[in-house]
């Protein structure tokens, strides 16, 4: 046969090639200039799986354990991987009903079909356990293990927070958040959020068609290991903290036990308060809508959130002011001239000692008036102004009128209130206002309101005879034990040293002495020194004490408050708060009978309680 | 007779090697088992790849040892024995992924389909490569049509649509001997229609095909004559015919399976999950390795089984994924260059049989080629056969290397066969 058709050959390999370049041009599309399948194969191919890190465990002053942790496990779901399972079979392992089933499905798809969210939530150990073995057989399932807060001892609810599921606004402040996240919500879970969740690991593991794991992706190039959470070493003491619980049991109020050398937060108790196991788990839902809603508000930490009328033992404060102005010396006397403040039958104090003893209410009146008007201008409303600054700025230098930088959320924390010019001349007037209208400061009445942790802070104070240490809750946190210097600086009031020894003085007679208004609070062998209160409020008075003991080396300053006690400071703080001293310092309490009778008696005034109209009456 | 010494064609060798040793690495990968990472695992098929490759080397070796008057004296044997396989087949086949061309031997399966390819060109050659044999001849032509369809029908019975289409490839080297270019050009045209037909209402089809027409007679004629308007006629009405027999063909000859893969090539059907699967998958495997792929044993899609048969007929998506853009185009270019060669090489034989067998092994692994690599990248529909050289199976490549090493064999002593 002839070659006269060879020319063809080039058309064979014309066709050869233009057919090499048309799959070219086509791989270019795929491969170049697509990203779809890119994104497609990581999708389907490639699980990131977080690595929660085990949140770190709170401990309390000596070591004992007061949070930890236990595993539960998330189902996860990636609604696009998940058609042509059997859905009825898959309902049935997990126990749930169809409808149920359609509802998580729909709310996961709505969140994204191609990324992981929680189909449910905390799955215990043993259901796990039984469904573990069926997993493969349910394509765009898989399970993440995460953690839950286990609490031993019922204590410090409010202190100690609780975790929940980050919300919207967690989610826009802070991108470390992925719904459905747990975060601190109250507390030093939140207050200690960053060191405390650690940070998470990322695992990209390979999975095949059968949604298995088949192993790390590219040997693990891309993982990060979760870095556990710091550790939070508390100053509290767990059996004080259980021991102050279980007295104020029964009752509203609050109490702030420190130790006044170093600020540390020995017990923090706000009562009603819950077992904080109540909002761990499935049931948290549940049992947060029902204590929200209670009246007694047993979420609310009334050490730090709660404001007050100091109630009488503001004067303590006003005492040492006065004596550091020299309006007054201590052998200062003033008659209880009823006619200017009411007062209860005592005879007239003689001297600042004697005064705070029996808490007179005209003394004070007489000092705090030499406090604000100090003759400095001829206007008494000038003078006023003045002497007021003045004051505001000893008020300020003690703790009050301020939020302390407790260690605890800056959220709802009470400032109290010392007013200031500005303050009065709003309310009143530019100097249409002078001391003989806001003399009721002078007991801890009128204007001035305080934050149970600023009362704790001022025995603190009076306890070191003039400065105070921040108070706090963690002492330091982290495997390189961390601390905050704040919470190792003095801060002086710039008042001398005697004239607190004289107000120490005072508050050893209020126990110790006959005519004592806090008698109650005596405990043998100690010398406890305290100053009552009996705040006015709506409904019954509260009952204040604030206390520290003992009277040289104090081991602890405390304030007690009892809200609408049916009794004065002397009749149901003072008592509390010696049976707190005595459990502190003594580590046991003899006096069974005692604190059997107010554990068990609830002095508080029901709720709701009616707005009362203020009238005045009788301080002691 | 003086013996010339043998003129191997090392660079066509060098190719197969090249090709054969890539397609290794990349069943290696696509099977990768980091439990069973020896490559001597003869449980695994890399193992097992490995021990065929040793097999094909050593017939090669053989083939090129052997005296090259054989081929063309027993092409007729070969044919015929392996019609005989092909029947043999029908009574004794068990059945894989629903094609029923494997006998068991032993403990292997032997696909006597492929071997049908290379005794198929043998015979083509044979026959075309007598002296008075002219394609002009209408019996000529019937002869030839029969020697491919016979085997290619025998094949077709076995269920494998794909290796009974490779057939069709002979049309190359029928077009280099004489075949009139009009043949191709229906075929093409055909291939047109039929997807325009699916595609596209018919009456607008018929409407478009008449402009042509009018446009042919009217602006591309300057003379007219009655001839041409009747041939014009004659030409419009066939093509109607065919587009209205597609719905037909397409709803009651083509097997459903085959239906939905059409349908998915044209984009009339995403069923992802279905028959689309296998091509969404490849397609994901490819275009996610990107300009230069995730890197050897490194692929995610195919590891982890998304794509089926991944180390047959769906290599390439590790070629895709593994080696990227860039290994994608060498492979391409590699047989480009290795068809190109065997072109060259059919057109420098002196002997008739030799160059038509040269054009057929071209066309053959040409055609391949094109339907497997189409398939893979989403161009052709899902036609099941393997890519030369490359793909995971023993039978394949030994049918693959006679093929090949028959015509270097060939080559080899150009100057003595006439």
């Amino acid at each position: 046969m002839s070659n006269k058709y060879s020319d063809r050959s080039h058309v064979v390999r014309i066709i050869f090639i233009t057919v090499g370049v048309l799959f070219i041009g086509r791989l270019a599309v795929l491969q170049l200039f697509n990203s779809k399948y890119k994104d497609l194969a990581e999708m389907q191919s490639l699980r990131n799986v977080t690595q929660y890190p085990a949140r770190g465990f709170i401990y309390d002053r000596h070591g004992e354990l007061l949070v930890h942790n236990e595993a539960v496990y998330d189902l996860m779901v990636i609604p696009r991987m998940t058609k042509g399972m059997d859905t009825l079979y898959f309902c049935r392992c997990l126990g749930i009903t169809r409808e149920d089933f359609e509802e998580r499905m729909r709310k996961a798809n709505k969140y994204s079909p191609y990324s992981a969210s929680v189909f449910m939530k905390q799955i215990s150990k043993e259901e796990y356990a039984k469904f573990e073995n069926k997993m493969f057989r349910f394509k765009g399932f898989y399970i993440s293990q995460r953690t839950l807060r286990i609490y031993d001892r019922p204590i410090a609810a409010q202190v100690l927070g609780y975790v929940g599921e980050v919300d919207q606004a967690d989610l826009d402040r802070d991108s470390y958040y992925r719904r459905g996240d747990y975060i601190g919500k109250s507390g030093l879970e939140k207050s200690y959020e960053e060191v405390i969740r650690g940070v998470k690991g990322k695992k990209v593991m390979h999975v095949d068609v059968h949604n298995r794991e088949i192993g790390p992706y590219q040997g693990g190039a891309f993982d990060t290991m979760p870095v556990e959470g710091a550790n939070l070493y508390t100053t509290l003491d767990a059996d004080l903290q259980q021991y102050a619980e279980e007295l104020m049991a029964n009752k509203r109020g609050c109490v702030v036990a420190l130790e006044p050398s170093t600020g540390e937060v020995l017990a923090m108790v706000s009562a009603p308060t819950y077992d904080p196991n109540l909002l761990v788990g499935r049931v948290r839902g549940e049992n947060y809508k029902q204590l929200n809603a209670d009246l007694a508000k047993p979420m609310l930490n009334r050490a730090l959130m709660g404001q007050y009328p100091p109630g009488s033992i503001f004067k303590v404060a006003q005492s040492v002011v006065a004596l550091d102005l020299g309006v007054i010396t201590p052998g200062t006397g003033f008659a209880c001239d009823k006619s200017l403040v009411g007062c209860h039958g005592h005879p007239s104090a003689m001297s600042v000692r004697e005064a705070i003893k029996m808490s007179c209410n005209p003394y004070f009146y007489h000092v705090y008036r030499r406090v604000i008007q100090q003759g400095k201008y001829r206007s008494p409303q000038k003078d006023s102004q003045y002497g007021l600054t003045v004051w505001r700025e000893y008020m300020l230098r003690m703790g009050f009128g301020q939020r302390l930088p407790v260690d605890l959320p800056r959220a709802g924390m009470s400032k109290g209130n010392i007013p200031d010019t500005a303050f009065y001349n709003k309310w009143y007037g530019k100097e249409r206002w002078s001391f003989s209208t806001i003399y009721s400061n002078s007991i801890g009445q009128g204007e001035v309101t305080v934050v149970p942790i600023q009362m704790a802070n001022l025995a603190a104070t009076v306890a070191n005879r003039g400065y105070y240490i921040t108070p706090h809750v963690v002492r330091f946190y982290g495997p390189d034990s961390t601390r905050n210097e704040e919470y190792y600086t003095r801060h002086e009031t710039g008042i001398r040293r005697e004239y607190f020894d004289v107000a120490a003085d005072g508050m050893y007679d209020v126990v110790h002495v006959a005519g004592g208004t806090g008698r109650r609070a005596k405990v043998d062998g100690l010398d406890v020194c305290g100053k009552t209160g009996t705040a006015e409020n709506y409904g019954n008075d509260h009952s204040v004490f604030i206390a520290f003991a003992p009277k040289n080396n104090p081991q602890i300053a405390l304030a007690v408050y009892v809200e609408n006690a049916q009794g004065g400071g002397g009749t149901w703080a003072a008592p509390i708060a010696g049976l707190i001293i005595e459990k502190y310092i003594n580590g046991e309490v003899a006096r069974k009978d005692v604190e059997k009778q107010y554990r068990e008696v609830n002095p508080c005034q029901k709720l709701p309680l009616t707005r009362r109209v203020k009238k005045v009456k009788k301080r002691r | 007779m003086y013996q010339e010494r043998l003129k191997i064609d090392w660079i066509m060798v060098a190719l197969y090697l090249v090709i054969v040793l890539f397609g290794w690495m990349n069943i290696y990968s696509a099977c990768y088992d980091e439990a069973h990472a020896s490559v001597l695992d003869f449980g695994q098929f890399y193992g097992k790849q490995l021990v065929w490759m040793g097999a094909a080397f050593l017939t090669a070796a053989i083939i090129l040892l052997t005296e090259p008057r054989v081929f063309s004296n027993t092409a007729y044997a070969i044919y015929g024995g392996v019609l005989v396989l092909l029947v043999l087949v029908l009574f004794l086949a068990i059945t894989v992924n629903g094609g029923k061309s494997w006998i068991p031997l032993g403990g292997f399966r032997f696909q006597p389909s492929e071997f049908a390819k290379f005794a198929t060109a043998l015979a083509v050659a044979k026959y075309l490569s007598a002296i008075d044999v002219d394609l002009r001849d209408l019996r000529t032509k019937l002869a030839v049509l029969a020697i491919m369809a016979v085997p290619a029908a025998l094949v077709f019975l076995q269920h494998d649509t794909g290796t009974a289409l490779v057939f069709l490839s002979f049309i190359f080297p029928l077009f280099r001997e004489g075949l009139s270019g009009a043949v191709m050009v229906v075929g093409v045209v055909a291939i047109a229609l039929f997807v325009l037909a699916l595609l596209v209402n018919k009456y607008i089809l018929l409407g478009g095909l008449l402009l042509l027409a009018v446009l042919y007679l009217f602006v591309w004629l300057n003379k007219r004559s009655s001839r041409d308007y009747w041939r014009a006629a004659g030409v419009l009405l066939v093509c109607a015919a065919f587009i209205f027999s597609v719905d037909f063909v397409f709803h009651h000859v083509l097997e459903s399976h085959q239906r939905e893969r059409i349908e998915v090539l044209l984009g009339q059907s995403d069923d992802l999950q279905g028959s689309g699967y296998n091509v969404h998958q490849s397609k994901i495997a490819i275009g996610s390795g990107g300009i230069v792929g995730k890197g050897f044993l490194r692929g995610t899609v195919t590891k982890a089984n998304f794509v089926p048969e991944k180390h047959t007929d769906f290599i390439f998506c590790t070629v895709g994924e593994e080696w990227g853009f860039v290994g994608c185009v060498v492979l391409l270019v590699l047989y480009n260059l290795l068809l190109q060669r065997l072109v060259v090489m059919a057109e420098r034989q002196r002997s008739p049989f030799s160059r038509i067998y040269g054009y057929c092994v071209a066309s053959i692994l040409f055609m391949h080629l094109f339907v497997n690599v189409g398939m893979v990248i989403g161009l052709v529909p899902v036609i099941g056969i393997p890519l030369p050289f490359f793909s995971y199976g023993g039978s394949s490549l030994l049918a693959f290397t006679i093929l090949l090493f028959i015509f270097i064999r060939q080559d080899a002593s150009k100057n003595q066969l006439l």
